[in-house]
């Protein structure tokens, strides 16, 4: 990565004022763990229900209606939703001089028929997207009442969200339209995830998501089964995929995700698609990437006569605030005082979309992922009282201005 | 069914939609100085119970207190029930504890009537443990119209929830015991009771008036013995029923609902004998066979099923010490 904190903004982070609000947040991170599990079953029951209501990318609308109906008992402001489907809220602060976004990704990759059923254990709670993201969307419900118990007023005013169509296809649609409409400006952001406790994410990687589909020319498909079909073309583009050079370092990945392709023993398949997704930590590399692999298509496209295309499903810039941005200081500093080790790791998920409109923003995980059972995934309790305390010392923080007069890289 | 039937079924039967407004329920309870306590009786639901407790404590006490007090009533599980419910704030007792002058036996309907002894509501809701898709409609949709109507004692939940159906009429009801044995009897000998859409559900809220003075099956019987009492005791107009949507819960085999029939229909003829509608029944049969196979060999499998009763509340001494009242 490319992002270096400016000068101003190092010794900026070292004046009293901020090491104040540093200090304050981290004290309050430990205090705030005991009031926060007294909130267990109200936290537990939005995890339950939040689980219980399908959410598929683009079909999120009844798991909206539940938040904005949370939103609205907290007697929140400015309760909508808007074309894209989001869940918005307003806590309005004592100043309201600067807006803080907390957002959770209210959707999930299990479709509706989907077994929704979400069981608790003494000690973990399980069910089809309740770390990825059901337990972040808990989070956001149950913020104004953690809030209020902990007797915290913000001076900033509070915007929580609930981001649709995120996933997939749906390529951060909620969030870029949010901070696309939004008329008012957006000096931080806070993303929530259910996992994993620790997770620190300051930068978006460079990422590309493609999906190349293959189709056999003429009107006969699928009719001559000793012609050539779908397959063929894609092992090829498979094999000159893997022979692009990929450095090490910075960490570089291509990823072949998905391939299907045809539907019988004894006839070529007609139609097939290869989805895949390239990763980079060098700037610009990804992009190159790209021009090689659309490359690769055309060449196979013209060599085998068949009609080969390349849709491009989403794409990140790389980006972000520096490790030793004061944000990020003060999200270890409270790691640490609530004995959590940081596990750094650059997102694809909503921050990207702060970067690229260059807010300051930060991703945290909640809690622990508990081992799949039966394919179900889980995620354990305890931690949970740690992962929203800390979150709740990072908007302490923020509040008190530790954002103030920074940049990102 | 009876031109009273048809009237009931207008009057009484609710979806439980009609009592989302948790607040102006609880206004109304709170006017009437009403506590509404829930009884879950457990045996072996360490998989559900804790789901149970969270919904029902967050929403219905931490956020609208609809109750009063939330209470586990186990027949002595083995596995952890006991433990998660008590880890999520719920009131746990062995039944075995409760009244342990009374002794202890072993079933559903022994967890139901102690819990009248153990709990201080006015109101008492039962809620079975099994249910996977619990939500707090299983709770303020039964206790709603008891809240609401004073002449209302008895609420059972039914649970309709159509699919498609291209015309306007659609069969509804309940399950196979309830179709093929309660249903015929009842439309046999208590036409009006064939209203309630779903005599067996497991859910269902009642005054403690009428609580304290019915006896209690312990076993299969209990849901039809309380139709029954109620219905000669206080007549039609005391039920209600409400539709909770959906339930979701472990389906049974076809042998368990066999001797699940044998228990209610010993309850169904003592029944029948006592209010005088059957002379000299004699002693009945409390064994009940059924077959196993096994390549050509059938072997007679024979299991004793006694409906046992416990005498109504009201008349134990220490219940009338307890809570002042005489029989």
């Amino acid at each position: 990565m490319s992002g270096k904190a400016t000068g101003k903004c190092r010794e900026a982070f070292m004046d009293e004022a901020w090491s104040a609000a540093v200090e304050a947040a981290v004290a309050g991170a430990t205090s705030h763990r005991e009031t926060v599990a007294s909130l267990k079953e109200v936290l537990l029951a939005n995890l339950v229900m939040v689980g219980e209501i399908p959410a598929e990318t683009f079909k999120e609308e009844k798991r909206v209606r539940f938040i904005l109906d949370r939103f609205r008992e907290a007697g929140l402001d400015k309760i909508s939703t808007d074309e894209a489907s989001n869940a918005l809220a307003v806590l309005p602060g004592q100043e309201g001089k600067r807006s803080l976004l907390v957002c959770a990704h209210l959707d999930t990759s299990f479709d509706e028929v989907a077994d929704h059923t979400v069981a608790v254990e003494t000690d973990l709670i399980r069910g089809a997207g309740i770390a990825d993201n059901s337990l972040g969307v808990a989070v956001l419900c149950s913020l104004p009442s953690i809030l209020q118990a902990l007797e915290i007023r913000l001076k900033s005013d509070l915007i929580l969200m609930g981001a649709a169509q995120g996933l997939g296809r749906g390529n951060l649609h909620g969030m870029d339209f949010f901070l696309d409409h939004h008329r008012g400006r957006i000096d931080a952001g806070i993303c929530v995830e259910g996992v994993d406790l620790g997770r620190l994410s300051y930068q978006s990687i460079g990422m590309l998501r493609g999906e190349i589909v293959c189709r056999r020319k003429g009107s006969d498909l699928g009719a001559a089964p000793m012609s050539a079909g779908a397959i063929e073309p894609l092992a090829e583009v498979v094999r000159l995929i893997e022979e692009i050079p990929v450095p090490l370092r910075p960490p570089t990945t291509i990823t072949l995700g998905a391939m299907t392709a045809g539907n019988t023993f004894h006839l070529a398949a007609p139609v097939g698609s290869l989805r895949f997704e390239v990763r980079s930590a060098k700037v610009g590399l990804v992009a190159t990437i790209q021009e090689q692999i659309e490359e690769i298509v055309t060449r196979v496209g013209l060599e085998a006569g068949v009609d080969l295309s390349l849709e491009v499903i989403a794409r990140r810039r790389n980006g972000g605030i520096d490790f030793g941005h004061p944000l990020t200081a003060t999200t270890r500093r409270v790691m640490q005082a609530l004995a959590v080790t940081p596990k750094v790791k650059p997102s694809v998920g909503e921050l990207s979309s702060l970067i690229a409109r260059d807010i300051p923003g930060v991703t945290l995980g909640i809690t622990e992922r508990a081992p799949d059972h039966e394919g179900r995934e889980g995620v354990r309790i305890e931690p949970i009282f740690s992962g929203i305390a800390q979150l709740v010392a990072m908007l302490q923080a923020v509040d008190a201005g530790v954002c103030d007069g920074e940049e990102q890289s | 069914m009876e031109k009273n039937s048809h009237s009931w079924l207008e009057s009484n039967t609710f979806h439980h939609s009609e009592f989302w407004d948790l607040l102006k329920l609880i206004e109304e309870k709170e006017r009437k100085g009403l506590k509404v306590s829930l009884c879950i009786p457990t045996l072996n639901e360490e998989k559900t119970i804790g789901k149970e407790i969270i919904i029902f404590k967050s929403e219905l006490m931490t956020r609208y207190p609809l109750l009063d007090e939330i209470a586990v009533v186990d027949s002595g599980s083995n596995d952890q029930t006991r433990e998660v419910a008590a880890s999520f704030g719920a009131e746990v007792y062995l039944a075995s504890e409760i009244l342990p002058e009374e002794g202890d036996r072993k079933g559903k309907g022994e967890n139901l009537w102690k819990a009248i002894y153990q709990l201080k509501g006015d109101i008492i809701v039962y809620v079975d443990a099994d249910i996977t898709n619990i939500h707090p409609r299983f709770v303020y949709g039964l206790v709603g119209p008891l809240i609401y109507n004073d002449q209302v004692q008895y609420v059972k939940a039914f649970y309709d929830r159509p699919l498609a159906f291209s015309q306007g009429i659609r069969p509804s009801g309940g399950g196979r015991v309830t179709e093929i044995l309660v249903r015929p009897l009842f439309s046999m000998f208590f036409p009006e009771l064939s209203a309630v859409i779903q005599p067996l559900s497991g859910e269902y809220a009642v005054r403690r008036p009428v609580l304290e003075r019915i006896p209690f099956p312990i076993g299969y019987g209990v849901e039809t013995a309380h139709l029954l009492d109620v219905y000669r005791e206080w007549g039609m107009d005391a039920f209600a029923q409400t539709d909770l949507d959906q339930r979701v819960h472990r389906n049974q085999t076809t042998i368990a609902l066999g001797r699940m029939s044998f228990g209610i229909l010993q309850t169904f003829l003592h029944r029948m004998e006592r209010f005088g509608m059957i002379k000299e029944l004699g002693e009945l049969n409390q064994v009940y066979r059924h077959f196993e196979a096994q390549d050509r060999h059938y072997h007679l499998k024979e299991r004793l099923i006694q409906e046992e009763e416990r005498r109504p509340m009201i008349e134990v001494p220490a219940y009338q010490e307890k809570f002042s009242v005489t029989p």
